[in-house]
């Protein structure tokens, strides 16, 4: 059974970029296009991994992230914050929202994997 | 496995250029002293997402500038810096130097690297009137996390306080030629914390550090060397359950997760991992079984269609798929026309049910028609879309107030037309605001708003596109027209009527700006706008109310691939005329045609004497008559000039398909294009320009009874 990942992230490119890495993984992946997207997807189905982008329209990551974290099905979900910022703000708001980690942007598809085969094998 | 990257750039250009296209438009309408915070984030996001995507596919160019904008825009969207016109004047720079990197990743095309670095220069500069930290901070990590961190090495944890004047960077850089810094708090009330891995004493550290602040600003700690840094020098991370946990993992960063990890996957599959991060308590400090949510999941369901998708309800077609798809329908209309003809002449009784479907095939084919065609047609604003930006650029650098109104920005036109008319377009809009509105002084001493007014605006009439560029400037002068024609050496009186007198301006090199600036005024213009426009079959017509306003009105036909025309008879040979051109058509009396003296026929058409054209002799076909008055007369108008074409017979009003006759033959003076007919013969569609222009070569026009 295909583990189902939850990509969400306004760029089009960047999604088209994860969800090809991964499925070519093996893994099911499900595209949303920003953080309320995300969050409908999410609760319509259940996933094993949430990965989400901090900076989009309507929701942004970190308000997906506490919002996922306050359903009772995605308490233990692992979810991955996506950012381009080094600096450690979010990093921290991304803990404290509730993120499993982080991955900094840009990286490549073979990181990705690593990352994402890291947290649900 | 690797993966090519390069089949993503596609997605990514486009995605690029809309957000650079939102970018703009958003700066545009921006209210400079109330920016509205939404805006704001938008533009922000605009550029955070092109340097995500540059970023991660390689387009470093584009990252760097796109970097320093979002620094910028950062510090705008949280009120660190007021944003002022210089700031919306550089963004736009800065879009436009994006669009050309883009431009070159995509297409090669060279990009204007001092534009590049002078944009660079600005927007740092721009940014410069904050607390000089910033920008290094924000590059820091890239700068400075080069070295490899010495796991045997130490770890400092230096802060910084009070640093009023004092630069840092220069410190930095000396630091990271013995060590990785890695800056981690950010002006924290002012201070700036750094984390320090190398292998120099804590001596010898501060040695360098004193040599640039004083004790009393600078603490230094000494911690644990964390691997969890090297992870994080990769670009991702865990978060674990408190900071500085000493890691188990000797190699690759804080993967004490790694194995919490694949316990808990082990324990219950349900893949949980507990960010035992502060704040998110709740989630309990135990690996909790997940009950139903994903250990009992019902199997995955395939992921929902993309339809559900916003963004799927559109696809992005190949336009030649598109031409394809119009060119067999095309065809499918003249199989339909034959049909038709064929059908026509059975007996209705007998074949009553196939007259029935052969007239129901008709009027599926004309909506198939419709619909193929719409989908190569494109809403106006995209042409239209450009001119904010022009129109406040060569107002700016003019002096002048423009206002611009888009009035019918929803009209629809066709994809090849957009990409042919937006040159003349900006052209007549430059024009516009150079010679038509006023400085505000002048206009203030007119009496008018000194704010003046350009509206562009596009409608339907019939079967044509309208497209209108006016002005509230000074209008045309008369006066100024008049001389100038007669110091080129035009033919000109003084009674022409006003239509005749701007027809003039369309005259090859005809300028009369006074002074020639950078904006237009150097002659080369109208005459290469009207060709460009005549040349997609369009006309331009002009109008001007002196002192008050201008107007440019552009007629194009809705399509380039359709066209309505009125078919005549040359014996046996058909002829289209484009009904656009069509004055009316008329049997003379045989009094009215005139000759005169080796310059040939003239006709009188209620007073008026018109150039008579005999189509037979300028395509040399022996014609059934060669009396005006035994066939019938076409009145044509191209140019503002008419003339009479004299034809056998008129034959009907038809809608063609354009076939053009350069890619099928070769190009035939006096012949546009060509056609099939519904009883499948090939017809010539005329060139109307080029006929009138045989008139006008042996002008009549003033010849008198």
């Amino acid at each position: 059974m295909a583990k189902t990942i939850l990509a969400v992230d306004d760029s089009p490119s960047i999604r088209q970029m994860v969800a090809f890495t991964l499925k070519g993984a093996g893994y099911e992946v499900t595209e949303a296009v920003d953080g309320q997207d995300g969050l409908n997807k999410a609760k319509a189905k259940s996933f094993n991994l949430v990965l989400t982008d901090q900076n989009m329209p309507q929701m942004d990551g970190i308000t997906l992230i506490k919002t996922l974290r306050g359903l009772p099905q995605y308490k233990s979900v692992p979810i991955l914050v996506l950012t381009t910022e080094a600096g450690d703000t979010i990093k921290t708001q991304g803990r404290a929202a509730g993120a499993t980690g982080w991955l900094v942007k840009p990286f490549d598809p073979q990181k990705l994997m690593d990352v994402v085969k890291k947290v649900i094998g | 496995m690797s993966i090519d990257m390069s089949q993503f750039y596609q997605v990514f250009f486009d995605e690029a250029a809309e957000h650079l296209a939102a970018m703009e438009t958003l700066l545009l309408a921006i209210d400079l002293q109330a920016p509205d915070p939404d805006d704001l984030n938008a533009v922000f996001r605009a550029a955070h997402s092109i340097k995500g995507g540059a970023g991660t596919f390689g387009f470093t160019d584009i990252t760097e500038v796109t970097h320093i904008l979002e620094t910028l825009l950062d510090r705008i969207r949280k009120n660190e810096l007021a944003l002022r016109s210089e700031m919306v004047d550089a963004f736009l720079q800065a879009g436009d130097v994006l669009k050309s990197q883009l431009e070159f990743h995509r297409d090669g095309t060279p990009v204007d690297e001092a534009a590049v670095a002078s944009i660079c220069a600005t927007l740092h500069q721009l940014s410069g009137d904050a607390p000089q930290e910033a920008t290094p901070a924000a590059s820091a990590p890239v700068a400075h996390a080069v070295g490899t961190p010495d796991a045997q090495g130490h770890r400092y944890q230096i802060e910084f306080r009070k640093l009023g004047k004092v630069k840092l960077t220069p410190l930095l850089d000396e630091l990271a030629r013995h060590g990785t810094v890695t800056m981690s708090d950010e002006k924290k009330n002012g201070s700036v914390s750094v984390v320090f891995d190398s292998t120099i004493g804590e001596d010898e550290l501060w040695e360098m550090l004193e040599f640039v602040v004083s004790r009393k600003q600078v603490s230094v700690t000494q911690t644990a060397a964390e691997p969890a840094d090297v992870a994080d020098d990769d670009g991702f991370g865990f978060f674990d359950d408190a900071p500085g946990v000493p890691a188990a993992d000797e190699g690759f960063g804080l993967f004490v997760s790694e194995e919490q990890l694949k316990a808990d996957r082990e324990a219950d599959d349900g893949f949980g991992f507990f960010a035992d991060a502060p704040g998110s308590e709740q989630l309990g400090k135990a690996v909790e079984p997940t009950p139903a949510s994903a250990a009992s999941a019902p199997p995955p369901r395939p992921s929902p269609a993309p339809a559900a998708n916003a963004e799927a309800s559109s696809i992005r077609v190949n336009v030649e798929k598109v031409d394809q798809l119009i060119n067999l329908v095309g065809e499918l209309v003249i199989t339909q026309a034959m049909l038709a003809q064929t059908t026509a002449q059975a007996d209705p009784v007998l074949y009553e049910n196939l007259i029935n479907s052969v007239s129901q095939l008709e009027r599926n084919t004309r909506d198939l028609q419709e619909a193929a065609m719409s989908i190569r047609m494109l809403p106006i604003s995209f042409v239209f879309s450009r001119f904010p930006r022009v129109v406040r650029d060569v107002a700016g650098k003019l002096g002048k107030q423009v206002e611009l109104r888009t009035i019918g920005e929803g009209t629809e036109i066709d994809k090849g037309l957009i990409e042919k008319i937006s040159d003349p377009l900006t052209h007549l809009v430059r024009n516009s605001l150079d010679h038509g509105i006023e400085s505000p002084e002048k206009r203030i001493a007119a009496g008018k708003d000194p704010k003046g007014t350009l509206t562009l605006k596009a409608s339907h009439q019939g079967g044509n596109i309208v497209i209108e560029v006016s002005d509230d400037g000074g209008g045309l002068s008369r006066e100024r027209i008049l001389s100038k024609a007669r110091e080129r050496g035009l033919a000109v009186s003084d009674q022409m009527p006003d239509q005749e007198v701007w027809q003039l301006i369309f005259a090859p090199g005809f300028s009369t700006a006074e002074v020639v600036t950078d904006v237009s005024g150097r002659g080369v213009g109208m005459d290469v706008v009207k060709r460009n426009i005549e040349s997609i079959g369009g006309r331009v017509e002009l109008s001007s109310v002196p002192g008050s306003s201008t107007t440019v009105t552009i007629r194009l036909p809705l399509t380039l691939a359709i066209l309505d025309g009125m078919s005549v008879a040359v014996q046996n040979e058909v002829f289209i005329i484009p009904l656009g051109y069509i004055v009316e058509s008329l049997q003379p009396a045989k009094a009215d045609v005139k000759t005169v003296a080796g310059e040939g026929r003239v006709v009188s058409v209620r007073g008026e004497y018109l150039p008579l054209l005999a189509l037979h002799s300028i395509l040399n076909i022996e014609p059934r008559t060669r009396a005006p008055h035994e066939g019938i007369l076409v009145i044509i108008e191209s140019d503002g000039v008419k003339a009479a074409l004299f034809v056998d017979d008129l034959v009907g009003q038809h809608q063609v398909v354009i076939k053009s006759l350069e890619t099928n033959f070769r190009k035939v003076p006096g012949i546009a294009a060509a056609t099939i007919m519904g009883d499948g013969r090939v017809a010539l569609i005329l060139d109307v320009t080029a006929l009138a222009r045989m008139a006008r070569a042996n002008d009549l026009s003033t010849v008198s009874a």
